[in-house]
């Protein structure tokens, strides 16, 4: 669907002309990311990261695929492998710190991108679909990036795989024979690093058909806009091609500078040193952490230290660090509140700039740091505040707040109320 | 109703949360962690130097060769390199038949198909270094990633073969448990402060072929340049590669910068 006034797609070769009529992929592109999707006229910097986590996707899988091609999921030369892809493969050291650096690139995007969702409401109806279906993205990017992880086959690497799989253990009843079940064995092996490879390269495809989906349902009532004002006119919109191509594309060279930087002058820095010691299951390391982007869950899963009532500390754990993600899910019926952005909402702006992203980054320290206090305790405050944030403050502050006057439109909040305001068209 | 229920959810996890940190501060505040001798001595790498640091470093390959020949005279006893091959050392400056006079000096473990032998022949520079048989306690760790595989690596080699010492008497007075048990050598750059491996340099030990004097901290030094390289051989040309790309990116970037505004001119926003 498309606004009325959006333009509509004409083939002017004659090739373009029966290419139409038989298979209409040009229109469809045109539609989407062309002349003919109208895109608010007053996104700013923050809508660049949606497409920027599309590009990092594709980067994603492009340096994967060649890194498959050298590689073996054998636990006796998996890590034999990757040294011999980065000394000997033709830019094969280039390849693999792309594709190690893209990962932890796409988290980056891809937490601006959720964290602008939480600030400006995109969640609200009508795009409460194009929430969910990012949240069910984000979640197939924590699992093939913790099983990308696994398959260099370091410390990190097998010891990170026993812990997180020792997740499911605290299951009750079911718990441990599902963890034997999802490793192929007792302990990560053989049979746990094929299967992981299989589904590091099956779940990057799966996530291309989300993001399909995930773009289609915001095609159905078009991107939202920094003043959460629906579109009503044209004089709101511009056409994404060449408006928004123009603006993503200057924001690609930025991200890619800051990218490339990272890649060639301090590629290691976001890796742990012990994924460079081959996995010893004799030898456990000082201090197991995942990946910098787990860490904010990691620290929730660790902050719950005690039984509570019948339900022991480690299941705790695990259903919180799973809820502290799930949560999102119920964000559209939590939220009441009519207003999206929060640029009109004084006291949950508040929750959000003095509560929600202080957490973040102290879960985000907490969960790197090694697991003794203070740090536990700070992260149980952390987390304490993360649940009652979008379980309590939440439900409560959008039902007793009064927001700020909205603009009449989209148009008037960025011409002002002028006359020139009132001259543009409406529809 | 669902914000009843929301703020029931939230209620149960915030009140476990608030169990959990109640009990974690009483035990905090009633029995304070014990300080241990490795959190009070044990010491970050010193500062230290190599021309491969930076966004411009480079290999001194001068450096490299005589820290291959103190890898070779006297770590290669216990400790392999099995990532490195000895045609890679061509990269840091030797020639052909320097490389091939280096593989022969190595005996490479052959496996023979027709007889099921494992026979030794001597190394050609396809061959990477062989297996070293340590025949001591304990299993010295392979060195061509190490400087990878250490938090700080180059300047974490270098401070631990000069940082022998006898234990401070200060720790043996708080910490008398701590006294490093025999067999073991003191070390404050050594995460737990005793390892196995006694001070292994010692004045004058190799003959630098370039007349360099051959002091302990020279030695480590160059050693540790030459384990920077083993560690990422292609350091150098990562380096080289990203300053023209970034260049690129640069120009592109604000072309790309200015097409936008001018594509924005008129409409306001």
């Amino acid at each position: 669907m498309s606004f009325p006034w959006a333009k509509q797609y004409t083939p002017s070769h004659p090739f373009m002309k029966w290419m139409d009529e038989r298979l209409p992929v040009p229109r469809l592109v045109y539609n989407a990311v062309g002349g003919g999707y109208e895109v608010p006229r007053n996104l700013n910097y923050f809508w660049n990261f949606g497409f920027l986590a599309g590009l990092c996707l594709v980067l994603q899988i492009v340096t994967g695929i060649v890194m498959a091609m050298h590689y073996a999921a054998n636990t006796e030369v998996a890590f034999d492998t990757i040294e011999h892809t980065v000394r000997d493969v033709n830019w094969g050291w280039l390849m693999r710190y792309a594709h190690a650096n893209g990962a932890s690139a796409f988290f980056v995007v891809i937490y601006v991108h959720i964290f602008r969702g939480f600030y400006f409401g995109s969640y609200k109806a009508p795009r409460e679909m194009v929430w969910l279906l990012g949240v069910v993205i984000f979640l197939l990017m924590m699992a093939t990036a913790f099983m990308g992880y696994v398959l260099p086959w370091g410390q990190m690497s097998f010891w990170g795989a026993k812990v997180i799989t020792g997740l499911f253990s605290a299951i009750p009843l079911v718990g441990e024979p599902l963890q034997q079940w999802l490793l192929g064995g007792f302990a990560p092996d053989n049979a746990a690093l094929n299967r992981f490879f299989s589904l590091h390269y099956l779940l990057p495809f799966v996530i291309v058909g989300v993001v399909i989906l995930h773009i289609w349902a915001l095609h159905i009532p078009g991107s939202s806009n920094p003043t959460g004002v629906e579109v009503k006119s044209e004089s709101d919109t511009v056409p994404f091609y060449p408006y928004y191509v123009a603006k993503d594309g200057w924001a690609i060279g930025v991200f890619a500078i800051l990218y490339c930087a990272m890649v060639f002058f301090a590629p290691n820095y976001l890796g742990h040193p012990d994924n460079y010691i081959p996995a010893n299951p004799m030898s456990t390391p000082a201090h197991i952490v995942p990946e910098w982007y787990f860490w904010p869950f990691y620290a929730i899963l660790r902050a719950f230290t005690q039984d509570f009532f019948f339900i022991p500390a480690k299941l705790m754990g695990v259903l919180a660090m799973f809820g502290a993600i799930l949560v999102w899910f119920f964000l559209p019926w939590l939220d009441k509140s009519p207003i999206r952005s929060s640029s009109y909402r004084p006291l949950y702006k508040k929750f959000f700039w003095f509560g929600l992203i202080p957490t973040m980054a102290v879960l985000f320290y907490c969960g790197g740091a090694a697991a003794e206090e203070p740090y536990v305790m700070i992260s149980q405050i952390a987390a304490l505040y993360y649940f009652a944030h979008f379980l309590i403050i939440l439900p409560i502050v959008s039902a007793i707040e009064k927001p700020k006057p909205l603009p009449f439109s989209i148009t008037e909040a960025v011409l002002g109320k002028d006359e020139d305001a009132k001259l543009e068209p409406s529809a | 109703m669902a914000r009843i229920l929301s703020i029931l959810v939230g209620l149960f996890f915030t009140v476990a949360l608030a169990w959990s940190l109640g009990l974690g501060f009483y035990t905090w505040a009633t029995e304070p962690a014990q300080p241990t001798a490795e959190h009070e001595f044990h010491e970050h790498p010193k500062h230290v130097s190599f021309a491969s640091d930076g966004p411009f470093g480079t290999f001194d390959k001068q450096q490299l060769q005589r820290g291959f020949q103190v890898y070779q005279q006297v770590c290669a006893a216990c400790h392999a390199l099995k990532h490195v091959a000895f045609r890679d050392l061509e990269k840091i400056g030797y020639n052909e038949p320097e490389v091939k006079a280096i593989a022969a000096q190595f005996q490479i473990p052959k496996y023979d198909e027709m007889t099921g032998m494992v026979e030794t022949v001597e190394g050609t520079p396809t061959d990477y270094f062989p297996p070293v048989m340590y025949a001591g306690q304990g299993s010295p760790p392979d060195l061509s990633l190490i400087t990878k595989a250490r938090h700080d690596g180059g300047p974490y080699v270098y401070s631990l073969l000069t940082g022998y010492q006898d234990q401070p008497a200060e720790l043996l007075e708080h910490f008398p448990d701590a006294k490093t048990p025999d067999g073991l050598y003191y070390n404050p750059y050594f995460p737990n402060l005793n390892l196995a491996m006694p001070a292994p340099l010692m004045e004058d030990m190799v003959t630098y072929s370039d007349g360099t004097p051959a002091t302990v901290d020279q030695m480590a030094k160059d050693v540790s340049a030459f384990l920077i390289w083993t560690a990422e051989p292609t350091m150098d040309k990562r380096k080289q590669t990203g300053w023209p790309i970034l260049g690129f990116l640069l120009f592109a970037t604000i072309l790309g910068y200015m097409s936008y505004r001018n594509i924005w001119a008129n409409k306001k926003h």
